[in-house]
């Protein structure tokens, strides 16, 4: 994101570390109402999602911030 | 004297086109002056509804503002001098009903303001721990630093008791004294805009963005939580509840305002902000749980489940490219950062634990305003009559 990148392509995706997937652009996502029976906020118009990584999500496939709380990890903590 | 309406009425003329949601059209008022707590405050009251041309002959606003920092315990609690804070700030925000707006920048006023700030600052610096900073001060490693300094701990919190415990009327005070910030959400950060650069001040606008609803005025934030007052039977009008607003709660929102207003603290603001976003979505799922359990709906709800989804995405860009990439452009700032970040677990928290003591007790989490005292107010004394006299000394 500094100056001088060449544009930004459609869709980007960002491993936050111990953390979701951030997703910017166009996206459609198909979600079994199974998966994810308590609906929630409005998703489909937010410019940037979070995608969950850790599985414990309780408004998957979104992140909800759970995965702080069990300890879930990617890299291994700093020294 | 004419006061020109503030940027919000524009919601109000939109609101007659068609399909334009005029619902939380409170936001489009500025509030109104609210009571006096205190010498302070009585003298604030009587310069700020003078004309700022023809301030009073004698003010004794700075003596007192001099006198009341000194005589305080602690400025971070001081109701007096909170609120005078809050009515000065809010001249930046969506004004004060029937005062001149060109109090906003008049000189003798901002001295009287700066002396307020200089003590709450100290004292924020004094009294918050500020963690050893982290060995790598790329922006991955603040961001790694931001989310240990805020990790939820075992203790049971405000979010928790509204979850399983809160009756009906704590959470109709916790929706109130929320209302002080939320209904202005996301504003105090805004002021760090013109202060960025480069990747802060584009992760700093797209999270904003998120919070104004990305062009839609409905989706707003201010709007959402305005739009639930009204559902659950609330006064959304900016400032209604402000006599019942405890200071802890009034200085929560003047740190964030006092990080925003001055450049210099920017690094400070961008942690705020960070810490702020990190310390939602598990709350607000907590709250949400809680007000359903009492029986709100989604229109009261709706506030709640959106934060939970947004900020899980607004904390990975705050702590990463906002604060972390605010200490890669400018390194210098990194302790200003972490200082921010823990000023807002400090003050948040100080409001949040209060309340909870208080619903805890079978007390009001609410201020209780007190009755009238003629002595607080600046005016011509008056002869007090002798039965009142007799009932004030038996009471």
């Amino acid at each position: 994101m500094t100056v001088g990148e060449p544009a930004r392509k459609h869709v980007e995706v960002f491993a936050c570390p111990n953390g979701p997937f951030l997703v910017r652009g166009d996206i459609a996502i198909e979600v079994d109402d199974a998966e994810n029976p308590g609906g929630g906020a409005r998703r489909d118009e937010r410019r940037v999602v979070a995608l969950c990584r850790c599985g414990t999500s309780s408004i998957r496939p979104y992140c909800d911030g759970t995965h702080k709380v069990i300890g879930f990890r990617t890299v291994p903590p700093a020294r | 004297m004419t006061i020109a309406p503030p940027m919000d009425s524009r919601t109000a003329d939109d609101a007659s086109r068609p399909g334009a949601d005029n619902r939380g059209s409170g936001l489009t008022r500025p509030m109104s002056l609210s009571s006096p707590r205190g010498p302070v405050t009585a003298a604030l009251a009587v310069v700020l509804r003078s004309p700022v041309d023809q301030p009073p002959i004698v003010s004794d606003l700075p003596a007192q503002i001099d006198r009341a920092i000194g005589a305080s315990v602690d400025v971070l609690s001081d109701g007096d001098l909170q609120l005078a804070l809050f009515w000065l700030y809010e001249l930046h925000y969506g004004g004060i009903a029937d005062v001149d707006e060109r109090w906003e920048w008049q000189p003798g006023l901002l001295a009287c303001r700066a002396s307020i700030e200089h003590a709450m600052e100290a004292a924020l610096r004094d009294s918050v721990h500020v963690p050893a900073p982290p060995a790598q001060t790329d922006a991955e490693n603040v961001a790694q630093a931001l989310f240990a300094l805020t990790a939820e701990g075992d203790e049971q919190r405000l979010s928790h008791y509204i979850r399983s415990e809160a009756t009906p009327e704590q959470a109709r005070e916790f929706l109130i004294a929320r209302s002080l910030y939320t209904l202005k959400e996301a504003d105090p950060h805004s002021w760090a805009i013109p202060r960025l650069r480069g990747r802060a001040k584009s992760a700093l606008v797209e999270v904003q963005s998120d919070e104004y609803g990305a062009g839609r005025a409905e989706r707003m934030h201010q709007q959402l939580y305005a739009r639930a007052m009204e559902a659950a039977g609330l006064d959304s009008n900016y400032g209604s509840y402000l006599d019942v607003i405890d200071a802890h709660t009034l200085c929560a929102l003047n740190t964030m305002s006092m990080f925003g207003l001055h450049r210099r603290l920017r690094g400070a603001l961008l942690g705020h902000l960070a810490a702020y976003e990190m310390t939602s979505s598990l709350p607000c799922q907590r709250i949400a749980a809680g007000l359903r359990r009492l029986g709100y709906g989604d229109d009261v709800v709706d506030y709640y489940d959106e934060h939970v989804e947004a900020d899980a995405v607004h904390e990975q860009i705050a702590g990463r490219d906002l604060a972390g990439g605010l200490v890669e452009q400018e390194p210098e700032l990194l302790a200003d950062v972490l200082f921010g970040a823990a000023a807002c677990l400090a003050v948040e928290g100080r409001a949040a634990d209060h309340m909870l003591a208080a619903w805890t007790e079978g007390r009001s989490g609410l201020r209780t305003p007190p009755r009238t005292h003629r002595g607080l107010v600046s005016g011509p004394k008056k002869r007090i009559p002798s039965k009142r006299r007799r009932v004030r000394d038996g009471g």
